[in-house]
């Protein structure tokens, strides 16, 4: 049997991607260790098998022109579309520098994910029947679910990226048709931290990203097309926390792993 | 769907840059054209062997193509080549999650499967003559988890850190993975060569 430490270092040999000093030690003991050796050459045995193989898939070539044809239909069908996002787009360039910072990066995949995670549970929250008074849970349930699978992919927690509601709120303009609220609460200790499209309830909404601390608040915000005056609904699934309401027409839910009383704190700054 | 959670959190650590879907337009078309569709064969390899069906890696390549095209205001520049298969990965397993759940929940841990059988005796375990059919046959029945890791490294050629970025795990992990990845294949080509009673392999 192979030697259980070398096993896996092995691999690395095998594809070159041991540093000197591994590489050094292997060799050392491949000279002394005849299964380690043996493993070595029945992995080369195997590569050689993988090089000589016809397993490499080419595309067919019928595929390459259907790809065209749809990427030049998408390229003509954007040109009236960009025109009219001209403006949006301005402010989006400035705003979406990138940030190559790779601990910030993986901070905010990080957020990514608690994002999603956050989202989940709205959406299990909005699909909990008599919860929400809304029916037809089924395709809100379905329809959620790729909203859920969409903000999972990476680098989806913001389209913009900004601490300015005079960046985000403009970035908004021609992607949907209705204009979000932003406000940025950073004086009250809720700084603004971005916002993208998301996609719930039927519609494109606006998403809007608030940080407390370490915490992430979500703010999904669509037109309610009817003033309800519905009082506000606070709910809490597994530790995250949700308030849902009504204010101007425009349908607002926060969510958040933050507590009830700073989410609630928070809620009634952005009511204000 | 703990299976799908893990796969989906792997694919939101990875460092594509993503950004605001960009309307694409003729120049951009051009651009694609140039620097995208030379890496339309890698593409296909990849989602051939993830969905492992024709037809469906087609569709998911073209599906994955469009996407690129969106977000390709978000490439910023480099080799396109990960950067696609990133995209035709997440289009592949998003394929996978709606029309072949099962598919994504194979046993993805070698403690259910590695060790249970016999060890095979030194003759045994020598890899002769491999024949293409063989190898593609065992390559198919791996669970997706190894099979990507092994098409992305032998068939791609790409490095340890292209992979670790594409598939969003460590590099260590990679390594861990094509080590049981290969180890399992080696078993699938044992006993393949059983069935067909021809002595060592």
């Amino acid at each position: 049997m192979v030697c259980d430490d070398n096993a896996r270092l092995l691999h690395g040999y095998l594809d070159g991607e041991l540093d000197l000093v591994r590489s050094l030690e292997i060799e050392e003991h491949l000279k002394t260790c005849p299964d380690c050796a043996q493993e070595l050459w029945n992995q080369q045995t195997l590569r050689k098998a993988f090089r000589s193989s016809s397993l490499y898939e080419r595309a067919p070539a019928a595929l390459a022109d259907r790809i065209r044809a749809s990427i030049a239909r998408e390229a003509t069908a954007d040109v009236a579309a960009t025109a009219e996002d001209a403006s949006a787009k301005k402010a989006t360039i400035v705003s979406m520098t990138p940030t190559p910072l790779s601990s910030k990066r993986a901070a905010w995949n990080w957020l990514a994910v608690a994002a999603a995670v956050l989202l989940m549970f709205t959406v299990t929250w909005r699909v909990v029947p008599g919860l929400s008074g809304r029916g037809n849970s089924d395709l809100l349930t379905e329809e959620i679910v790729s909203s859920h699978i969409r903000s999972l992919q990476p680098d989806h927690l913001f389209d913009v990226k900004s601490t300015d509601q005079h960046t985000v709120k403009p970035w908004f303009n021609g992607k949907l048709d209705f204009s979000p609220p932003v406000r940025d609460l950073a004086e009250d200790g809720y700084p603004l931290v971005g916002g993208r499209l998301d996609y719930v309830d039927h519609r494109a909404v606006a998403a809007l990203v608030y940080q407390r601390r370490q915490h992430l608040i979500n703010v999904f915000v669509w037109p309610e097309g009817k003033e309800t005056g519905e009082p506000k609904r606070m709910k809490s699934v597994q530790g995250y926390n949700m308030i849902a309401w009504e204010a101007n027409g425009m349908y607002h839910c926060a969510v958040s792993d933050l507590n009830s009383g700073e989410l609630e704190q928070f809620t009634e700054l952005l009511r204000k | 769907m703990s299976t799908l959670a893990v796969y989906r959190l792997d694919s939101s650590s990875g460092r594509m840059p993503m950004a605001t879907p960009n309307a694409g337009n003729a120049a951009d078309a051009g651009r694609f054209e140039q620097t995208v569709m030379p890496h339309l064969d890698a593409a296909y390899n990849l989602a051939r062997w993830l969905v492992r069906n024709t037809h469906d890696a087609e569709d998911v390549v073209q599906e994955a193509c469009l996407r690129a095209f969106r977000f390709f205001g978000g490439f910023q520049g480099g080799d396109a080549r990960p950067w696609l298969l990133k995209i035709v990965r997440n289009t592949s397993y998003s394929f996978l999650e709606k029309n072949r759940p099962t598919a994504l929940g194979e046993e993805f841990d070698e403690r259910v499967h590695g060790q249970d059988a016999p060890p095979p005796n030194v003759e045994a375990t020598m890899v002769r003559n491999v024949e293409s059919r063989m190898l593609r046959e065992a390559l198919e029945e791996l669970p997706v988890g190894f099979r990507e890791v092994l098409v992305l490294r032998e068939l791609e050629g790409l490095s340890y850190k292209e992979i670790a970025e594409l598939v969003g795990i460590p590099i260590g992990t990679v390594m861990s993975s094509l080590a049981r990845g290969r180890e399992r294949l080696r078993e699938a080509l044992l006993r393949a060569r059983a069935k067909e009673g021809t002595r060592g392999l």
